[in-house]
């Protein structure tokens, strides 16, 4: 077979279907989505949501990203249960955003991040699901002349019992497009959900069994170059030059371009035919950069920054109650204590890329996205075109973790691609350089005080949070009279701020304050999976246990205390203390820890050994989940595994550290990632409650850490109050 | 030009000797299923076997892969899936992202060439891929599960 056979690729941008022939087989791969904007003679679809084939195939449209999390395959359970079509038949195609902009946002939202996938978007795909029933059982009853009402659907048959005739979906589904949408739709009570609340296999696993799945990664294109990037390694700094003389007669170079876009990125990228030797030639050019203001910048002055947060006078309140002074002055034991948690990148599998094509009307973009229109406004904006004349597609994402929503690589490629217009161009980002140009989680630490009556009572607690915040750096108009409520996610007051009522502290305290000093250091902040629960859960729960254990109390029984008027939180955490051993007296260590956020309810008990050197083993985690509503409890479960392993990567090893401006942890050597030998065993129970819709995907991270750390301490007696714990002994 | 032997096939590359083979199988052959994590051996989405023998290969030069090697990638693993370790984990439904899964997949079927009844000891010491949306219980299900798979195959065979 030669070269260029293996290369064919041809591609329809109407249909967007992306072939390629590989080694023995060709392939139709991923990415197929016919156009869905409607059209009068062509039948396209039965709603936005719905296409059915007439070959039963039934097509269901999902506005979402899917990064592994599940969502894709929750939605179209959701749509499948009030559409009642064969599940079997059932397959998926992501609209796109240009789509969207074209239809007037008939698909919504389709940012995907703060476990909003499915609780953000669960009655508006089953209305879309409902009513394209509607219709094809209107169709069907039309074209035998009897009343819709006498008609039913099931399994994507539709009977009309009286006369004994049936139909199927697939041979109304056209003429179902033209009956009058109906205004009016009843959804199924989710108990007696045949088709969402079952543990369903996903819809998207058999190609990425076999390599066939097309990640962005992987996208290839008629006559495409490829590119490598270098930004400015201090955020802040500027390229001054570079020499591409250096590099121009190396095999396969097309050209060195400076790549300074609207993001704040600033730096030089090299074009080749292949990546390998675009990224050989970067490393092989000069280049020169003004390291800019932030040069000197070094984790020392993040810690003088932060340090000087936890004794300031001026912070935002995120929550408050009784008088927390007067309680310390009445106390008969204060205990106080300081926690950190440091800068983490989100560092998913696939490094960010993104391939482009630029002619002087037409912007098109291929890339994994958790937020496709603000892809496709990145487009739009770097390119100069309006966003009718851009257009982005999307791909399953190789992680996302909070990372891909941000459209930063967007903007690099097509200023790269407006270089070379009519060329497409693939720019894949070297590992290094996902380590360095990160969106960080945010690095806070916490000044803990609380004080017990004589009785042992839970009296006052102040806990200062300070450091930085993500909305100040990403999206500053989301502050509200400066402060940052996201801040306080999982101890904020219920009712100050509605937007956070889902993470709303579930533990009364007679007297209370939380505050936050707000100090940003020059690092660019991001969402990073479960957000600001990551540290605020650390913070607080292990200090309650800390003052369980100064009050001589046992940790679940002094926080029950707290929980009288929080019932769905108690339920979870008893859940997981009963079923995780929590009590018995078989010599193990264990520790508990509990959170609400992203509107679900849950909590870990966590058990660990540590041996004479101070050896680690996380033996057994017990979680327990109130989500409300269930809709795939095999996802669920899958997504709690996860949250362990990611949430404990961060809190076992994660550390983004700089030196000169320059983040220094630049790949997997020196930033590790939990392997399968560290996991520890994780018993999932699913609890859902029912009435609401919680999260998933990231609440269960908030709890990962401060379990373990509880557990650690019931094992040691040495209170970790500093991650990562990879270079700290855990014993005294 | 260099050939190598591909998923059972010969085929004809012309790149730099230094070239990685996962660039070379990228991008001069179009095998798209191994993925490009780290660069530096150190996540495993890269694994390829060599002679059955899982290896990473953004590290091994295409120099150092002879004529007679026999390269297999996620592509070749199975005609149609069926791979032991595929039906495995399309039974427990072990990927998230899926964007390590081809690799792990080669490291485990590899491991299972040398040891079939390999238990969670070698698993905890052969199988050191990074996965980050943490698919790790399910992969060790996984492992049990393909084993089960392997040795009832090979009974119907038999």
């Amino acid at each position: 077979m030669s070269e260029s056979m293996n290369k064919a690729m041809t591609v329809s941008r109407r249909g967007f279907l992306v072939t390629t022939s590989t080694l023995g087989a060709g392939l139709a791969l991923g990415m197929t989505t016919r156009p869905t904007v409607a059209s009068a003679s062509a039948y396209d679809e039965v709603n936005a949501w719905v296409h059915i084939a007439s070959d039963e195939t039934v097509t269901i449209r999902i506005a979402r990203s899917e990064m592994g999390q599940g969502t894709l395959t929750g939605l179209a359970q959701l749509v499948a249960e009030e559409l009642d079509c064969d599940w079997n038949k059932v397959t998926y195609e992501f609209p796109t955003p240009g789509q969207n902009v074209a239809r007037e946002r008939v698909w919504g939202d389709f940012s995907t991040g703060g476990s909003r996938g499915l609780r953000g978007s669960h009655q508006y795909v089953r209305e879309g699901g409902a009513a394209a029933k509607l219709m094809l059982v209107q169709a069907a009853a039309d074209a035998w002349n009897v009343p819709a009402a006498e008609c039913t659907a099931a399994e994507s048959i539709i009977s009309h019992a009286s006369s004994g005739r049936t139909t199927t979906y697939g041979k109304v589904a056209e003429a179902a497009a033209s009956v009058p949408v109906p205004t009016q739709v009843t959804l199924r009570d989710p108990a007696d959900w045949r088709v969402a609340g079952k543990p369903l296999k996903r819809l998207d696993t058999a190609d990425k069994l076999t390599g066939k799945l097309i990640y962005g990664a992987d996208i290839s294109l008629p006559n495409m170059l490829c590119a490598s990037i270098m930004d400015c390694p201090v955020m802040g700094g500027k390229l001054v030059s570079f020499d591409e003389s250096a590099i121009r007669k190396m095999p396969g170079v097309k050209g060195a371009v400076a790549v300074v876009t609207s993001q704040g990125t600033n730096g030089v990228a090299v074009v080749a035919d292949t990546w390998w030797q675009a990224h050989s030639a970067l490393k092989q050019l000069p280049i020169e950069w003004d390291r800019g203001p932030n040069a000197n910048f070094d984790d020392a002055a993040v810690t003088a920054l932060l340090e000087d947060g936890l004794v300031a006078d001026d912070a935002y309140v995120g929550n408050w109650g009784g008088d927390v002074e007067a309680a310390f002055g009445a106390s008969a034991t204060q205990v106080e204590a300081t926690y950190k948690v440091p800068s983490q990148n989100h560092a998913p599998m696939e490094p960010m890329n993104a391939t482009a094509v630029f002619t002087k009307d037409r912007c098109e973009v291929w890339c994994p996205t958790q937020n496709g229109e603000a892809a496709l406004a990145a487009a739009s904006e770097a390119s100069g075109l309006p966003l009718t004349q851009c257009e982005v597609y999307k791909t399953i994402l190789g992680g996302g973790f909070g990372r891909r929503g941000a459209g930063d690589y967007v903007h690099q490629v097509v200023e790269i691609a407006k270089v070379f217009p009519g060329t497409p161009i693939k720019l894949q980002w070297s590992r290094e350089e996902d380590q360095k140009h990160g969106f960080f989680h945010p690095t806070t630490m916490a000044k803990m005080r609380g004080s017990l009556d004589a009785e042992g009572n839970l009296t006052g607690l102040h806990m200062r949070i300070s450091g930085q915040s993500i909305l100040a750096g990403l999206m500053p108009h989301a502050l509200v009279e400066g402060a940052d409520y996201l801040q306080f996610q999982g101890v904020i007051k219920e009712g100050l701020n509605p937007s956070m009522d889902d993470h709303s502290i579930c533990y009364d305290i007679p007297n209370v304050l939380v505050d936050h000093a707000m100090r940003n250091p020059p690092i660019r902040p991001g969402f990073w999976r479960g957000v600001n629960v990551n540290q605020n859960t650390i913070y607080l729960e292990c200090f309650l246990e800390e003052m369980a254990h100064a009050a001589g109390r046992d940790a679940l029984e002094f926080r029950l205390a707290l929980m009288k008027n929080h019932p769905k939180s108690a339920a979870v955490l008893k859940a997981a203390a009963e079923q995780g051993g929590w009590g018995s007296n078989d010599g193990k260590a264990r520790g508990l820890a509990f959170l609400h956020s992203f509107g679900s309810y849950v909590a870990a008990c966590a058990e660990v050994s540590v041996d004479d050197d101070g050896k680690l083993s996380m033996d057994r985690i017990v979680a327990a989940t109130d989500c409300g509503t269930a809709v795939n409890p095999q996802q669920i479960e899958a997504q709690v595994q996860g949250s362990f392993v990611y949430g404990l990567s961060g809190a076992l090893y994660s550390e983004s550290t700089l030196a000169n401006g320059e983040f220094q942890e630049d790949n997997f050597h020196t930033y590790p990632s939990m392997k399968i030998a560290a996991m520890p065993k994780v018993e999932v129970i699913i609890m859902p409650s029912g009435g609401f819709f919680g999260g998933v995907g990231e609440p269960t991270i908030g709890v990962a850490a401060p379990a373990v750390l509880n557990a650690i301490f019931a094992a040691t007696g040495k209170r970790i109050r500093q991650l990562p714990l990879k270079d700290q002994s855990l014993r005294a | 030009m260099k050939t190598l032997n591909v998923n059972g096939q010969p085929v004809k590359v012309d790149a730099q000797d230094s070239t990685p083979l996962l660039w070379v199988l990228r991008e001069h052959l179009g095998l798209t299923g191994t993925k490009y994590g780290c660069g530096i051996a150190q996540c495993g989405s890269c694994t390829v076997h060599l002679d059955g023998v899982a290896v990473r290969s953004c590290v091994m030069p295409l120099a150092a892969v002879s004529e007679t090697t026999k390269v297999t990638t996620i592509e070749g693993l199975s005609a149609d899936g069926s791979h032991p370790v595929q039906q495995a984990w399309a039974e427990l439904d072990v990927p998230q992202c899926g964007y390590c899964q081809p690799g792990m997949i080669m490291a485990v079927s590899g491991m299972l060439n040398a040891s079939p009844d390999a238990d969670d000891a070698q698993i905890d010491s052969q199988i050191t891929n990074i996965c980050r949306c943490g698919t790790f219980q399910r992969v060790r299900e996984g492992v049990h599960l393909a084993k089960e798979v392997a040795k009832k195959s090979k009974g119907e065979t038999a």
